[in-house]
This record gives C-alpha cells, sequence and structure tokens, in this order.
C-alpha cells in the first residue's frame, strides 16, 4: 500500500501522531514518480529541490506546533497552464518550452497559504485543447489502467498523477469537460466548480467564459478538502464571484434520503457505449437503495452543445492565444527577417496542429461577414442550454448521467478525425456552457478500464454535489481499486 | 487649381490620455518620462493567465468627459476586445469598447470667423492605450517600452461636419480647453497625453456622396493638424483638378517635409474581429451613478465666456481666449480678488501677456506670474504708485520671478515721484536745457510740450507722475 | 456554407500563421467538416434569445485608482527573446 492510498485526514492523523514527516510524504512522490513516470509520462517539470526544501520548513512547522494549513504537507502536482513563479509553465507547447513565469496564479498562493507542497507540473493537451493528451508537444501521458490508452484530457497528466500514486492530489482545468472525463478514463475523482468559484487569475486562459480549476483526488472527501483551500473571490478575477464559501467537507453527511435526481434521456441515448451505460444504471440502483429518487428527463438542447462549444471556445482561444507573438516571452525563431516573419514563423513552428486548427476554426467564426452566423448564434445557443438545466433544476437537486460515453480509447485511434474527438466531450460541454459544477467519480469498469459517474448540481451548490458523491462512493468499492504499474 | 471648387469634409478622431493615477487594468502608474519598460506588470505586458480588473477612475473620468461633450450616457457599457498584431500591443489585442461606448451623440461649439458653428460628436468610448516604439539601427529594428500600455484613453469620434482646417484647430482647442475644465487629462500634444487623427475628403460644391477619402496620422500639434490638412486638401483638390481619382488610404504628416505622405504596407485590409470581453463584466450605469459625476463638472469654457462677456462686459473675442484654457481664465478670475478693474485685467492678459506668452511659445503655467500679482499692480496703477510705463517694468519682472509688484517696486525703488517740489526742480532744469524747445512751444507748436515732458519722464528715470510733470511743465511755460 | 482553401490562406494570415499547400487542403477540408457539423445550429429559432456572454450575472466590478508595485526590469525582461537598454528588440515595424 502506497501513502498516498491514504485519505487526507488519515495522512494528517499519522503527521499529528510523529508516525510520518513531510518529507516522507515528498520522498513518497519523488519516489512513485521515478518508478513509474517513465510509463505514465504525466510529468514535464519536476519541483524536486523546492519541494524538498518546503517539506523540510513544513517539518519544522511540525516539530515548533506552528498552525497548520488545510493541506499541510500533501504533495500535490499542478496542471501546466497554472503560473508557477520561477518554475517553468509550458502548457505542454513548443511556443512556451522555456518559459519562466514572474508571478504565482491566485491558486497557487492558495495552495502555499495551506500548506500543500508543489512538486511539479503536469502535461496535458497543448493549450488545454485535446482530449487524449495526444496533443502534449512533449510527450503524450499514458493510461496507469492501460499503457496503450489515453488517460482522457486535457488534464490527463492531473488524473493519471492521481491514479498512478505519482501525487496526493492535483489541480485541472476544464473548459469543456478537461477536468471530469480524463477523472473518468482514470478512476479518479475530478470536479469542475461553478464557473468563478475559483479565481482563474494565473490560468493560461484557454476559452476564458469557460475555464475553471478544480482537484482530482484519489476520493470525494480529499476534493472537499482541496475545494476548500482554492475556492472563493479574488479582486484580480473581475468573473470571480462573491459568494459565501460554505464547509464542503461537512457537508458530507452520507444522506442522499430524498434527494431529487434528474437523467436526461440525452445522456444515456446513442452513442453511449452499452458498458458505459449499465454502470451508471448500477450506480443509480445505488443512490436508489440510499434513499435518492430518480427520474428521467430532458435536456433538449444537448444535441446543439459540442457545436456551440466549438465556436465559442475556439473563438475565444484564437484571441487568447495572440498574445504568443515572440515579442516579450515564448519562442522566437532565429534569423528573422522582417516582422511579420517573426509572428508568422514564431507562432508557425511554436504551436501544434490541434492548437492550429482551433485558432484558424475561432478566427474565421470572428471574422467579418460570419461573427453573426457562427459566434452570436453560438452564444444564443447558448443561452438555450443554460436554460434547459435552468428547468430541471426547479424541480431536481442534482443530474446524473456518465462523464463521457466511452471508457479511454487507444492512442492514436481518433487523431486524424478531430469531429470524433470532439465528440467525446458530448457529456460535459452542456455543463461547462452552463457554468454549473459537476464531478465526475468513479463507478466501475467496462472492459477493464474505469467508467465516470458524472453528478451535476446547481450553480454554487458543490456541496450537494459532493454530499451525492461521497454518499455513492462510501457505499462501494470502485475507488479503492488501483491500477497495477 | 483651387480649392474653392469643393467643400471640404473633415472627420476628427481624438485620442485624450485620462490622468488617472494607475493604469486602466491594472495598478502600475501612468507617470510619464520613467525609464522603458518600469511602469509594467504581467498584466500590462500580457503574460500568459494575467485578467484585467477595470479602474473606477476611468469609468468616471470618461463618463465626465462624455457629458462635458453633451453626449448622452448609455444605462450599459461594456467592453469588447480589438484583434491585431503589433508589436506595441501585448495581447495583441486592444481593450476597447465597439457597441455599447460611455458616450453617444454629443456636440460642441466652435468659433470661426466670428461665427458660432456647432459639431456633432458620434461617441466617446474607454481603451487602453498602446506601447510606444522606437526605431533603431539605421531603421531595422524597433525597441518597444509598454510604460504606456494600458493607460486609459478616451476616443473621441466627430461626425464628419468640419468644414476647414481652421474648424478643425478650433474643435481641437475647444476639446482641448474642455478636457482641461473637467480635469481629466493633462491634453498635453507633446507629451502624447492629446493625439488627433483626421478623416478627411473632398466633394464638388452641391454634390450629396462624400468624397473618396484619407486618413491622416502623425499631426503631433495644433498648428500640425492645421498645416497637415491644409497641404491634404491642396493635394487632393490637385489630383480631381486634373480629373484624377483619391485613394482611399491612410496617410502620415511630415512636418520637416511639409508633407503628407502614404504608409505602405498598411493597405491590407484590416479585419478587427471584435467580440466582447469576457474577462472583463458589464458597467450599469445608474442615474445615481450619472448624477454623481455631473455634480462634479465644473463650469465649461462656454459658459464661463458668456459669464465674463456680461458680468465685466468684456469683448467677446477676448473673453473668448482668456476662457480659451483654464489655467488662463483661473488666472483672471484670480486677479480680480484684488482689483475690480476686470476690463484693465483683460487689457493686461491680452496685450503683455499673451504677447509674452506666443513670443516665447510658453504656456501660462510656465511663468511665475500670479492672479494675485496682475490684480494688485492693477491697484498700484490705480494708486498712482507706479505709472502705466513702469507697470510694464514691474509685470516683466513678475513673469520671471512671480514676486508681489508691491515687493519689486520696492526693490528697484520704482516709486512714482508725486512730489511736486521734486518735479518742479526737474522741470527748471529741463526748460533751462531747452531753449529752442521752449521757443518752439511759445511760437504755438504744441507738440514741442510732448518733448518737454519726455526729457521731464527721462530726467527722473521714468518715474515722475507723467500727468504732473505735463502740469507743472505748463506752469513753469506759461509763467 | 463552405470554407474554400481560399478562405484558408486567408484567415492564417489574420492569424499569422504559415501554412503549406498541404496544411491548407487539410485544415480546408477538416474546418469544413466541423462548420457542417455547426450547421445544425441554424435549426434553432434563436430570434429574441439574449446571447451569453458571461454565465454568471455580474456588473460593475471594479478597482480603486490605486497604484501598485511594478516588476523590477530583470523580471519584465527575463523571458524577452531579444532586448537592447530596458527595451523588448523586435524587427521594424513597417512604415
Amino acid at each position: 500500500m502506497s501513502l498516498f492510498d491514504y485519505k487526507l485526514t488519515e495522512i494528517h492523523n499519522k503527521l499529528h501522531d510523529k508516525e510520518l514527516s513531510v518529507s516522507d510524504l515528498v520522498d513518497e512522490a519523488f519516489r512513485k514518480i521515478g518508478e513509474r513516470d517513465e510509463k505514465v509520462q504525466a510529468y514535464i517539470t519536476l519541483n524536486e529541490e523546492g519541494a524538498r526544501t518546503q517539506g523540510k520548513k513544513l517539518d519544522d512547522k511540525l516539530v515548533s506546533g506552528e498552525e497548520r494549513g488545510l493541506l499541510f504537507g500533501l504533495p500535490a502536482g499542478i496542471k501546466d497552464n497554472i503560473v508557477t513563479e520561477g518554475l517553468r509553465t509550458t502548457c505542454a507547447s513548443q511556443f512556451l518550452s522555456n518559459f519562466n513565469p514572474v508571478y504565482d496564479a491566485t491558486v497557487v498562493s492558495k495552495l502555499r497559504a495551506a500548506d500543500a507542497v508543489t512538486i511539479g507540473k503536469l502535461n496535458m493537451d497543448e493549450f488545454a485543447m485535446g482530449g487524449s493528451n495526444e496533443n502534449s508537444s512533449f510527450y503524450p501521458v499514458r493510461n496507469p489502467w492501460n499503457l496503450e490508452r489515453v488517460p482522457g484530457g486535457s488534464s490527463g497528466g492531473s488524473a493519471a498523477a492521481v491514479a498512478a500514486g505519482e501525487a496526493f492530489f492535483t489541480l485541472g482545468s476544464d473548459t469543456g469537460g478537461s477536468i471530469r472525463q480524463p477523472a473518468s478514463y482514470c478512476g479518479v475523482v475530478g470536479l469542475k466548480p461553478t464557473y468563478g468559484l475559483v479565481s482563474r487569475f494565473g490560468l493560461v486562459a484557454f476559452a476564458s467564459s469557460l475555464d475553471q480549476i478544480g482537484p482530482l483526488t484519489k476520493n470525494v472527501e480529499d476534493s472537499a478538502y482541496v475545494l476548500q483551500a482554492i475556492a472563493g473571490y479574488d479582486g484580480m478575477d473581475s468573473t470571480s464571484a462573491k459568494v459565501e464559501i460554505p464547509d464542503y467537507v461537512s457537508a458530507l453527511n452520507g444522506d442522499v434520503s430524498g434527494l431529487r435526481i434528474a437523467v436526461p434521456k440525452e445522456y444515456l441515448g446513442e452513442g453511449v457505449d452499452a458498458g458505459v451505460k449499465e454502470t451508471v444504471l448500477s450506480a443509480l440502483k445505488v443512490l436508489e437503495s440510499l434513499g435518492a429518487v430518480w427520474e428521467e428527463v430532458s435536456l433538449p438542447h444537448t444535441e446543439y452543445a459540442v457545436a456551440t462549444y466549438y465556436l465559442l471556445a475556439s473563438s475565444e482561444a484564437s484571441s487568447n492565444l495572440a498574445r504568443f507573438d515572440g515579442v516579450r516571452y515564448g519562442q522566437r525563431v532565429d534569423h528573422i527577417g522582417s516582422l511579420l516573419d517573426l509572428y508568422h514563423e514564431s507562432r508557425t513552428q511554436g504551436f501544434g496542429d490541434e492548437v492550429k486548427r482551433r485558432i484558424m476554426l475561432g478566427t474565421y467564426a470572428l471574422s467579418s461577414g460570419y461573427y453573426d452566423a457562427y459566434y452570436l448564434k453560438a452564444q444564443k445557443v447558448r443561452t438555450l442550454i443554460k436554460r434547459d438545466f435552468d428547468q430541471v433544476f426547479e424541480k431536481y437537486d442534482v443530474i446524473i448521467g456518465p462523464t463521457a460515453p466511452t471508457t479511454a480509447f487507444k492512442l492514436g485511434a481518433q487523431v486524424d478525425d478531430p469531429l470524433t474527438m470532439y465528440l467525446n466531450d458530448i457529456l460535459t460541454i452542456p455543463v461547462s456552457l452552463a457554468g454549473v459544477p459537476a464531478i465526475s467519480v468513479p463507478c466501475g469498469f467496462a472492459d477493464g478500464m474505469p467508467v465516470g459517474l458524472q453528478i451535476i448540481g446547481k450553480a454554487f451548490d458543490e456541496s450537494t454535489v459532493l454530499r451525492t458523491a461521497h454518499a455513492y462512493e462510501q457505499n462501494t468499492d470502485h475507488h479503492k481499486r488501483r491500477p497495477e504499474l | 487649381m483651387s480649392t474653392s471648387n469643393y467643400e471640404t469634409v473633415i472627420g476628427l478622431e481624438v485620442h485624450v490620455e485620462l490622468h488617472t493615477q494607475s493604469k486602466i487594468f491594472c495598478g502600475c502608474s501612468t507617470s510619464f518620462g520613467a525609464p522603458p519598460n518600469t511602469h509594467t506588470c504581467p498584466i500590462c505586458l500580457g503574460h500568459p493567465g494575467v485578467l484585467p480588473v477595470l479602474n473606477r477612475q476611468a469609468v468616471e473620468y470618461a463618463m465626465k468627459a462624455a457629458m462635458a461633450l453633451n453626449c448622452t450616457i448609455g444605462d450599459i457599457s461594456k467592453f469588447d476586445r480589438k484583434n491585431y498584431f503589433y508589436p506595441d500591443s501585448p495581447k495583441a489585442y486592444q481593450i476597447s469598447q465597439y457597441d455599447q461606448p460611455i458616450g453617444l451623440n454629443g456636440w460642441i461649439d466652435i468659433e470661426v470667423n466670428g461665427e458660432t458653428k456647432r459639431i456633432g460628436i458620434t461617441r466617446l468610448h474607454l481603451e487602453e492605450d498602446a506601447g510606444k516604439l522606437t526605431h533603431v539601427d539605421g531603421g531595422y529594428a524597433s525597441l518597444v517600452d509598454f510604460n504606456r500600455v494600458g493607460t486609459p484613453l478616451v476616443e473621441i469620434v466627430s461626425e464628419p461636419e468640419i468644414s476647414s482646417p481652421e474648424e478643425a484647430k478650433a474643435y481641437l482647442e475647444k476639446m482641448r480647453a474642455i478636457m482641461q475644465y473637467c480635469d481629466v487629462s493633462d491634453v498635453k500634444m507633446e507629451e502624447g497625453s492629446l493625439r488627433c487623427d483626421a478623416n478627411i475628403s473632398l466633394r464638388p460644391h452641391g454634390q450629396k456622396e462624400l468624397g473618396t477619402k484619407a486618413e491622416l496620422k502623425n499631426m503631433n500639434s495644433f498648428r500640425g493638424v492645421q498645416r497637415g490638412l491644409e497641404y491634404e486638401q491642396y493635394r487632393q483638390a490637385e489630383i480631381l483638378d486634373e480629373g484624377g481619382v483619391i485613394v482611399q488610404e491612410t496617410r502620415r504628416w511630415d512636418e520637416a517635409q511639409g508633407k503628407t505622405l502614404s504608409m505602405r504596407g498598411k493597405e491590407e485590409a484590416h479585419d478587427y474581429r471584435y467580440f466582447p470581453d469576457p474577462d472583463l463584466v458589464r458597467v450599469h450605469i445608474s442615474d445615481e451613478w450619472k448624477e454623481a459625476v455631473r455634480s462634479t463638472i465644473p463650469e465649461l469654457p462656454d459658459a464661463r465666456k458668456a459669464r465674463y462677456a456680461a458680468e465685466y462686459g468684456l469683448p467677446d473675442y477676448d473673453a473668448g481666449v482668456i476662457t480659451s484654457s483654464k489655467a488662463m481664465a483661473d488666472f483672471f478670475e484670480d486677479s480680480l480678488k484684488y482689483t475690480q478693474d476686470a476690463k484693465s485685467v483683460s487689457n493686461w492678459i491680452m496685450g503683455e501677456l499673451m504677447g509674452y506668452l506666443n513670443a516665447n511659445n510658453l504656456e501660462l503655467p510656465q511663468v511665475k506670474i500670479t492672479g494675485q500679482g496682475l490684480g494688485e499692480m492693477i491697484g498700484l496703477i490705480e494708486k498712482g504708485t507706479i505709472s502705466t510705463k513702469i507697470a510694464k517694468t514691474v509685470f516683466k519682472a513678475m513673469l520671471d520671478s512671480g514676486k508681489l509688484p508691491q515687493q519689486i517696486v520696492e526693490e528697484q525703488g520704482l516709486v512714482q515721484i508725486s512730489d511736486e517740489g521734486a518735479i518742479k526742480s526737474i522741470v527748471e532744469q529741463v526748460v533751462a536745457n531747452n531753449p529752442q524747445s521752449v521757443e518752439d512751444y511759445k511760437a504755438g507748436k504744441q507738440k514741442a510740450i510732448g518733448f518737454l515732458v519726455g526729457q521731464v519722464m527721462k530726467e527722473s528715470k521714468g518715474k515722475a507722475n507723467p500727468a504732473l510733470a505735463n502740469k507743472l511743465l505748463v506752469d513753469v511755460l506759461n509763467s | 456554407m463552405s470554407i474554400t482553401t481560399k478562405d484558408v490562406q486567408h484567415v492564417a494570415k489574420l492569424a499569422r500563421l504559415n501554412m503549406t499547400p498541404e496544411e491548407e487542403n487539410l485544415f480546408t477540408d477538416q474546418l469544413n467538416a466541423i462548420l457542417q457539423y455547426a450547421e445544425k445550429l441554424k435549426e434553432l429559432d434563436t430570434e429574441g434569445v439574449e446571447p451569453t456572454t458571461h454565465v454568471l450575472p455580474l456588473h460593475n466590478v471594479m478597482r480603486e485608482d490605486e497604484n501598485r508595485k511594478s516588476l523590477p526590469i530583470e523580471k519584465v525582461l527575463l523571458n524577452a527573446p531579444d532586448e537592447e537598454d530596458g527595451h523588448f528588440k523586435v524587427p521594424a515595424v513597417m512604415e
């Protein structure tokens, strides 16, 4: 058994009882990385020296009896699109392969304040664009359950590192499913908070109106702890919400009796793998046995969500990624002639194909003559999709379905077909467009690969989402299974 | 060829930097003249992951400016991204306002050749300024300084209702005065806190459709605006006279060469791909907020001008000149705290003061004289302490030193001699020394007295009370 | 609506990307597939529907006009590909 198989509270008890030091935890992280990461390829940059120094500092704190942060001593991996001062941040892009940030993201400051230990930066699809991690411009992450399969994406490194025991917890980012889908593929817990709950300051923007940072953990309780540490209003983010942050952990009381669950028929329809569907239905039976009630509902605009998402996200991305021009930072191609050459060469060589594809799509959708037909139309459809959720949430507490229509596919299986790849996100994208919170929690296996149950809640009602996920998890054993590596 | 064959149509785009403490979306200083790139941070440098947070003061200054220009203030305003690549634009988009600007449909009145004309203002919107480029290596490279990037800017677009370069200059001067009065900007063209681009086209008199326009840039002074437009008007008229066609293009005013030049490489059609900035939320402007901002707008130049004419009986022209800069109008009013004689104050401003400033190419704040100084000086003239002639010396000393007139008079011994005995002895001496003039006078040549008075003044080093000197001289000559 | 290789060339220019002729063809096909898929949005009547720019109903998020510390110049230029005298250096802008 690995140290990282314990829950956060168990680790904290051991630290308290001096059975364990923070340095032991840091050692464990780097030992596992040393053993496994050659296969999994979850990390891009390690912070070994920094982590060990911080581990020692925290051990001193342990001795002196100073007050300890909520995530005291826990080795954390951070997705490489979240900037860390003095620690290389690449977004898995050649363009930023030597980028050294001069400030910390708000979540990074919050993790430090909570006494977590940053052990490294995690691999991902370049600029968070992708659902398989094959778009990392360095090397693809592999699924710890089966190294021939993808870990999902774009936070594939974040999910795989937790599944492989290479971090106690990780942070990912989710724009259209980028936390939940890899969590589902890798059999871990991944939470996308309500848009505006966690500050985006320092998250390298992909699609600003959709991006959210969230935790990936082995269990729901740890997810609640990490969320507690990173949630809250930030004056540096104009889209950050001024809401009261509840005590998420105390919401995990196991009680789901009378919980009203909506199951959208669109989420179990065509395109959803039979094995996945069966697994999700049996998960619903577990919740039913705990006193919850579920009914089938409809989210009628689901089929429009993927198109809406790709237009909106790509449009925003085309503008967000324009700053990568080779003037102030990042890659600049040598022997430049004119300024135009500098722009063209730096960007052409710095970006991978998927990034270019989305920049092209977004530039086109915003360009003169097409704005109304594509961008504006998509924003209006976004309103209809959001209304679907509003209507269901008038009568129900949570919406449940699968996180992804299939389990993890094989590396290379979909790389030549962007549209099919995009359709993997069909169950997570509507939630992102509506801005509401959702968690993916392990609910079993199909063909030997993990399946994730997606529990979607009302805006800022992470407590109910976590409570439901926790009650389910505590009555099943899926989350206790570990991949053989 | 003749420009008089055509009607000139000009629209101006004026950019005014707002003098907030900090930039529009981050806390960096907006002050001018710091070493390159020392007023920058990850946010204004457009580092990955940063987000903008709007400066409330910038919004209020923009509202104030829009109100002073008689604009309607929208209830909802929002920010959009204007996408284009240029090294002075760190994010490769400028945060600006597209379809919901702060102000719409305003106007200002200008005066040209004694006639008042109303020029419509299409819109006023808030945006961020860009960085600055300097060219090095013989023109092969450029250096970028981002200190200015993110300084809040309002862009004010006029209707194409300006009909001549003179009107354009008057419009710009009025714009500057209004911004000064509102205290939202330093409005210094030489520091770039006031900038102006123009669209200019010509059409035959009576034609309805507008002619093809040229966009004119790089006019860095009021004179440059007028000269650039004059040149362009001439250039276009010449082309049209010869039956040629005006090319729609951007042209740069070259001050040294005195011409406008086509900006090559700029002909690539821009497609700015405006869309609402997802990082910034809407601004809702309530009636209460509007009223609170409106209450901070002081009396504006037109109102002051009317008041000066009504209250002090100043000629229209003088009132216009005095109120064209806030500093001058304030100076005028300060002077009146120390003297009742507004006409006299106005005359000194219009004559000595404006003459000196124009001759030396200075602005009022660059000289040291105070309103109190001028007011008290006029008091000394009224009391007979100094002559008008001496006053000019005192005035000059006040420009240089800022000292009050009493002190200058004492230090330099400039007090007027009004002692009859003292003057009489000088008079007698002058009479004795100038027998020819005395004879001329007695022979009926009245002009001779002028010469003799002049001699008395000269002998007294200008200090003799001239009226007294005249009277005593007549007494002596007639005795 | 379908997009042509010429459109792709124009968009690539706007986005400051170079494309080989093969890439132009590939992108034309792929973007067409995606845009054709997006055509289905036209099925929906969105007359009178407000666009969602922001999913949260936030407004008037502003800061006070206060100065914060700027970066030291070493950090400003830390990642600069080329610099001179405290400036970022680039090939001449065309004028």
